[in-house]
């Protein structure tokens, strides 16, 4: 009974002093040399990063002569959207001077097929390769994965052919067909992974439910696959905006995207570089992918990590 | 009677890894049939085969007499339930349970009737508004079980359905598993490495080994009558003491010289000249003090180590210089160091073969 009494009771004092005694979690300071580490690289990368950003905007707002004599790293006197108008309403793109955005709706027309082809055709691959395994799907696996190591501009020539024996060379069509195929072995890659992440007793009970190949497709695998689309969504859209080549190769003078017009102002040969209208057209090119990745960067994160999760 | 199920020479490779070679099983209407075996022994693969969810290599499958090797698995009148429950997780339990019937395109009022019929029998009608995710393992295998009651199949399929469970949900579901067999008489196909619940709901066990059926036969005959070594040892908890020796005529002499009589055993075939054979006795089947007594072999035995288990007692002992396990009632006090007599009763035992490991 005593013994009892020992274990369950108040704990015996060992060592004297009760407010010093550890007890409970472990306290944590704030100023460890492991966080000072993180945040000094965290903050040095973000000044990097944002730094010439900081300085596109502010020459943006500057008039010429305030450029030419003042501090690039000046915010400016009198800030003025002027050149931001002129680059997207009246800026010269080689012949034409209509600004960016006949660019602009260009890369739109072009973007959003390009993307939405090349996603669902990439999600069927995926899905085709994980759960209807057919007779040489490996092999299939492998060449597409092989496809993407090849750089692209071994293949120009030959798609240059390929489209113009289609008699869709320099149209939108052309780069919409070249972005979906390119776009194939990364998607299919990212879509056959997070397929394969998914538990493969799902499927088997939606088969011995009786559904097929697309009723399975659409019913029960693309609910669940919302973060791979997104992340897939972000890559496409990045990518196809980001894209110079592609446009300046296939579309054609005509459907030229905003990256190819943007080079197109800021190369022009004619008069005096104009530096505000530049950046600010460089800023207006830009901002649509940064505004994807602002708005769902963290989805993508996730996406990212659940895509990774097996290969 | 024609077979409920008929499963013949099949064979499965993948690749060139045999997993099932040549396996014949005759399933009759309305048993309940459990495979058992260790885990990569090729149990999920047989029911995935019978299920229409592989393709087979070689051999038949036969569901109600008629040949379904090439079939779908939803035009083979079966129901599977997972491990993994595989519910829809997008879906509430509802239309997880009319999922199928919606699929196959039946009139809305028949589909309703069906759900409610299945959420009656499992009760699960508070349920059915639910998603997956708010539901606990339990209820998600009954949902689970809920689809495949709903297609009103003939053979019912279930892949280890409780191994997600904890211990007390394992052994209530496990009951209801069996009062819904009773209910409902279909043929049953269930998978499992679990003994307990192989013994406790099998009309018959197929023990399964590296793709090959070592014995089929009911629970008793499995238990008392293993046909060889690895059955033997597989089932039971604790498991079978196994004593190795010789056997000559009527005796066995064990390793260390000590004899015992086997002449009340009842062999299997006609015996030739001395072998060196194995003779197994169960725990409970050693019998100690007065009961010992009137065996036909006894011995003296110093216990070890006893381990209490509430209803009986385990006592780890040495016989014939081998370590032995025996079980006991709770009501007799034993102690590790006890000198004790320990016998034997031989036509409960079995013998066997130290060659071919079967049943002598
Ligand atoms: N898709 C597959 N490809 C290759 N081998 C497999 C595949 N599925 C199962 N196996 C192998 O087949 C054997 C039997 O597997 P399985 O039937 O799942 O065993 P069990 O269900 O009895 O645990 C295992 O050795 C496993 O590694
Ligand atoms: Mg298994």
């Amino acid at each position: 009974m005593s013994q009892t009494a020992t274990m369950t009771g108040s704990a015996p004092a060992t060592s004297g002093n009760a407010a010093t005694d550890p007890r409970g979690p472990r306290p944590k300071p704030f100023f460890t040399p492991k966080k000072i580490m993180i945040y000094t690289t965290l903050i040095f990368f973000a000044l990097y990063f944002l730094f010439p950003l900081y300085v596109m905007v502010v020459t943006s707002l500057k008039t010429m002569p305030e450029i030419r004599f003042g501090n690039i790293f000046a915010l400016p006197s009198a800030p003025s959207f002027d050149a931001w108008v002129k680059a997207w309403t009246s800026a010269c793109t080689g012949l034409t001077c209509n600004g960016l955005s006949p660019g602009f709706w260009n890369s739109v027309k072009i973007t959003i097929p390009s993307t939405i082809v090349s996603i669902f055709i990439a999600a069927v691959n995926g899905y085709a390769l994980v759960n209807w395994r057919f007779k040489g799907s490996e092999i299939f696996f492998a060449v597409l994965i092989f496809g993407s190591f090849i750089p692209y501009q071994v293949m120009l020539y030959p798609l240059v052919m390929l489209t113009r024996g289609m008699g869709i060379f320099g149209s939108l069509q052309a780069v919409i067909v070249i972005h979906t195929i390119f776009g194939m072995p990364i998607l299919t890659l990212l879509f056959r992974n997070y397929f394969a992440s998914l538990p493969q007793e799902l499927f088997k009970a939606a088969r011995v439910d009786g559904a097929g190949f697309w009723r399975i497709f659409f019913e029960i695998m693309l609910p669940m696959s919302l973060p791979i689309f997104v992340v897939a969504l972000i890559l496409q859209i990045t990518g196809i905006w980001n894209d110079f080549l592609f446009g300046v190769v296939f579309a054609g003078p005509q459907n030229y995207p905003m990256t190819v017009q943007l080079n197109n102002i800021v190369n022009s040969a004619q008069g005096t570089p104009e530096y505000n209208v530049n950046m600010a057209a460089t800023v207006l090119t830009g901002l649509v992918p940064l505004i994807i990745y602002f708005v769902s960067g963290k989805l993508f994160v996730r996406g990212v990590a659940a895509g990774a999760v097996k290969g | 009677m024609q077979p409920s199920v008929s499963i013949k020479d099949l064979s499965l490779n993948f690749g060139n890894v045999k997993v099932l070679e040549r396996l014949n099983l005759d399933i009759a209407q309305g048993e309940f049939i459990v495979l058992l075996g260790p885990s990569g022994c090729g149990k999920s693969t047989l029911l995935n085969c019978i299920a229409g969810l592989l393709d087979v290599s070689d051999g038949q499958i036969f569901i109600n007499g008629k040949n379904v090797t090439w079939e779908e698995p939803k035009d083979r009148g079966i129901g599977m339930v997972f491990q993994s429950y595989a519910l829809y997780p997008q879906m509430t339990v509802e239309r997880n349970l009319s999922f199928g019937l919606r699929v196959s395109g039946m009139a809305k009022d028949e589909i309703a009737r069906r759900v409610a019929r299945a959420a009656e029998i499992l009760q699960i009608q508070p349920l059915l508004g639910r998603k997956p995710a708010n539901l606990s393992g339990g209820q998600r295998q009954r949902v689970a079980i809920g689809r495949a009651l709903v297609r009103d199949v003939d053979v019912f399929l279930f892949d280890e359905p409780l191994s997600n469970l904890d211990a007390k949900l394992r052994s209530d579901l496990r009951v209801e598993i069996k009062r819904l067999h009773a209910r409902l008489k279909n043929t049953m196909i269930y998978v499992t490495h679990d003994q307990i619940e192989a013994l406790t709901l099998a009309d018959r066990i197929a023990i399964m080994k590296n793709g090959v059926i070592q014995q089929l036969a009911d629970p008793h005959t499995i238990y008392n009558k293993p046909v060889n070594l690895y059955v033997a040892g597989f089932i039971g908890s604790p498991s079978m003491n196994f004593i190795n020796g010789s056997l000559d005529g009527a005796t066995f002499t064990a390793d260390d010289g000590t004899k015992i009589p086997v002449g009340a055993y009842d062999f299997a075939a006609q015996r030739g000249a001395a072998t060196k054979a194995v003779l197994g006795v169960r725990p409970e089947h050693i019998l100690l003090g007065d009961a010992a007594q009137g065996m036909p072999f006894q011995t003296q035995a110093e216990i070890e180590i006893v381990e209490p288990m509430g209803s009986e007692t385990l006592a780890w002992t040495k016989v014939a210089g081998i370590p032995v396990t025996f079980r006991c009632s709770s009501d007799i006090p034993l102690h590790a160091g006890d000198k004790v007599t320990v016998g034997f009763d031989i036509a409960r035992g079995s013998l066997f073969d130290a060659q071919s490991e079967s049943r002598l």
